[in-house]
């Protein structure tokens, strides 16, 4: 019937709701949440080490590199006797303004410490402009390895490791260990867990992994001093 | 004519008389809120969403909720807007609406030969606030009157995009209201009156006019119809993507909501028009056992909410499956085929009516109606092609050979 052919179409989407014909693609958001994608780009964290040390060291790549100029980085030397960062410097201001920030996930690349990394928490709403600047306190990770739940965003399903840090991957040691230089691996990027292998990967044998005290984590990929 | 005004007018009249104007403005109103709410859960469905769902079982109260929102918001008017026409505007296009809706018989007995005529509390009347004896042309020209509440909204508004819009609107109003009124006078050639009440009982007994005047007429119709709304495909008065909002893109709060009202109220009463110009509105089978209330109300009710129903489904449709038309395109398929064919049913139609009524052979003088027709439309054709030729003739390709040579 030539083009009246599209009202058979939407005649059929219409009268097969229940079946697959017209089948709905929506989902009843607040109630039904869709898993999220492999590589989703949420808020950031700033990660430590499992000593907690802040991973961070100041260096201003994140800032440098980013396009929506929503990072503001000041470093400082550590403290000799008490050391923030296993390095010689810390970052001693970070403040992301999320009502700028484009969720490049550029900061991440940019990242030699893997000190910045991001979650795939996506709802925190905020009701004011100072809250839409996250400061360094809140960026932190807690002594656990786990981003800090901030009032006014909504952490309905928890955090769980594997669902919920950024796909994001690195083409280098993910935690200074020798043996994955050149490997593209995962990294338990919150700074605990340890992502599954996606799609075409495969697991590295686990006693190739150096836990990383990341002492000399900025030293390039070197492995150990 | 009404038989309630035909004795004196006393009280209880004017009582009855005002008892329909609210009942009818009231199911009118809470029939243009269902209708919005069954627009958007049926493209929903058809275009593989949900739709509306949060507020009320099933979203009902949805099209509730977005009106007391409109009417919360702040009610902006533009610097070089005209005031006082910026503000008459809507209601130039809701006005109109309701009315055409008083003239629709929606309820009485048209059954073996009745006129439709009920009693209420003690009266004899018909189920329609009003019943003109023009009641038909009260329909065309107040469908004329909604074309100045978008034009005057778009001029008065002092803004490009609603200018533009408006000029569309009239333009496309008025050229698809002459396919309109002419396929509307093939039902009167048939009805024998203007009558809206009239309409209706003559097609009592299933000789409804969508296929006494062989289907051409109602096509024509609705499809005029539809543009004369500017509702999907012919929305091009409006046109999102081109137009922000059309003749309304200034408007906000409830003169918004005034627009908004008014379009799902055109699109209701249209509906209702046809099924009383086409599908004998509220006539139906009705059995002569059952009691008397049945018969005059219930049963007609339901008749014509059922037939009103898919004509509201039919609308929905269109806006769900087709496009919106291009501007020389919409102006062709009004111009060039619906005018021109709903003219030449009409002049069929009529010489077998002719023919019929001084006894001459019906067939012969249809065959000479349709030659006639076929000639004009050849003619008309042809004319048409040569109008388009001449635009590309301006720079032939030979003429230029010639010229070098």
């Amino acid at each position: 019937m030539g083009y009246l052919d599209g009202f058979l179409v939407t005649f059929k989407k219409w009268a097969g709701t229940r079946t697959d014909t017209g089948r709905r693609v929506t989902t009843q958001y607040p109630e039904e949440v869709r898993p999220k994608p492999e590589r989703f780009h949420g808020r950031h964290v700033l990660n430590r080490y499992e000593d907690g040390m802040e991973k961070c060291i100041g260096c201003e790549l994140c800032a440098g590199v980013c396009p929506a100029r929503c990072i503001y980085v000041r470093g400082r030397d550590n403290d000799p006797a008490d050391p923030t960062s296993p390095g010689e410097r810390y970052g001693f201001v970070y403040e992301i303004n999320y009502l700028r920030c484009i969720h490049c996930d550029l900061c991440v690349e940019a990242c030699p410490t893997e000190a910045i990394t991001e979650t795939k928490l996506f709802e925190f709403a905020f009701t004011n402009r100072a809250d839409a600047i996250y400061t360094k306190d809140e960026l932190l990770v807690g002594d656990d390895g786990r981003p800090q739940q901030l009032p006014w965003e909504n952490w309905d399903g928890g955090f769980d490791p594997a669902a919920d840090t950024s796909g994001w991957m690195r083409a280098t040691a993910p935690a200074g260990s020798a043996e994955f230089e050149g490997i593209v691996a995962w990294a338990g990027e919150l700074g605990y867990g340890v992502r599954s292998p996606e799609l075409g990967q495969h697991a590295p044998d686990p006693s190739d992994h150096d836990d990383g005290h990341g002492h000399d984590d900025h030293d390039a990929h070197g492995g150990h001093h | 004519m009404d038989p309630l005004l035909s004795g004196g007018i006393g009280l209880s009249e004017i009582l009855i008389v005002l008892l329909k104007v609210v009942v009818a403005f009231a199911g009118l109103m809470v029939g243009v809120m269902a209708m919005v709410w069954f627009e958007r859960k049926l493209v929903a469905d058809m275009q593989n969403r949900i739709g509306p769902n949060r507020a009320g079982p099933f979203g009902i109260l949805q099209t509730l909720a977005d009106g007391i929102k409109l009417f919360f918001k702040e009610d902006l008017q533009p610097e070089r807007s005209d005031p006082f026409v910026f503000k008459l505007a809507p209601y130039l296009a809701l006005v109109p609406a309701f009315l055409v809706f008083t003239v629709i018989p929606i309820a009485g007995n048209f059954s073996d030969g009745q006129d439709g005529v009920v009693t209420l509390f003690g009266h004899e009347t018909l189920m329609q606030v009003a019943d003109p004896q023009m009641g038909i042309l009260f329909v065309l020209a107040m469908s004329s009157v909604a074309v100045y509440g978008v034009m005057l909204a778009g001029w008065s508004s002092g803004s490009k995009y609603p200018l533009l819009g408006s000029v569309r609107a009239s333009a496309q109003m008025v050229s698809y209201e002459a396919a309109l009124g002419l396929s509307v006078a093939t039902v009167l050639l048939f009805a024998g009156t203007l009558s809206t009440n009239g309409i209706v009982a003559s097609q009592a007994g299933w000789r409804w006019n969508i296929w006494m005047t062989l289907l051409v007429p109602f096509v024509v119709f609705v499809i005029a119809a539809t543009a004369e709304l500017n509702r999907p495909p012919f929305d091009l008065v409006e046109a999102e993507q081109e137009l922000v909002g059309g003749f309304h893109t200034e408007y906000s709060s409830i003169r918004f909501a005034l627009f908004f009202l008014a379009e799902f109220m055109n699109t209701v009463t249209m509906s209702a028009v046809i099924v009383t110009l086409f599908l004998g509105g509220p006539s139906g089978p009705i059995p002569s056992g059952a009691p008397g209330w049945v018969q005059d109300f219930l049963l007609p009710l339901i008749y014509f909410f059922a037939k009103l129903l898919v004509f509201l489904f039919v609308f929905v449709w269109f806006r769900a499956t087709l496009p919106r038309f291009r501007y020389d395109q919409l102006m062709d398929l009004g111009w060039k085929f619906l005018i021109p064919l709903a003219l030449g049913w009409f002049l069929i139609l009529t010489a077998i009516k002719v023919a019929r009524d001084q006894g001459w052979n019906p067939v012969v003088a249809g065959a000479v109606a349709a030659l006639a027709v076929v000639v004009g439309g050849l003619l008309l054709r042809s004319s048409i092609r040569a109008a388009e030729d001449k635009d590309f003739d301006a720079v032939d390709p030979a003429d230029l050979d010639g010229a070098g040579a």
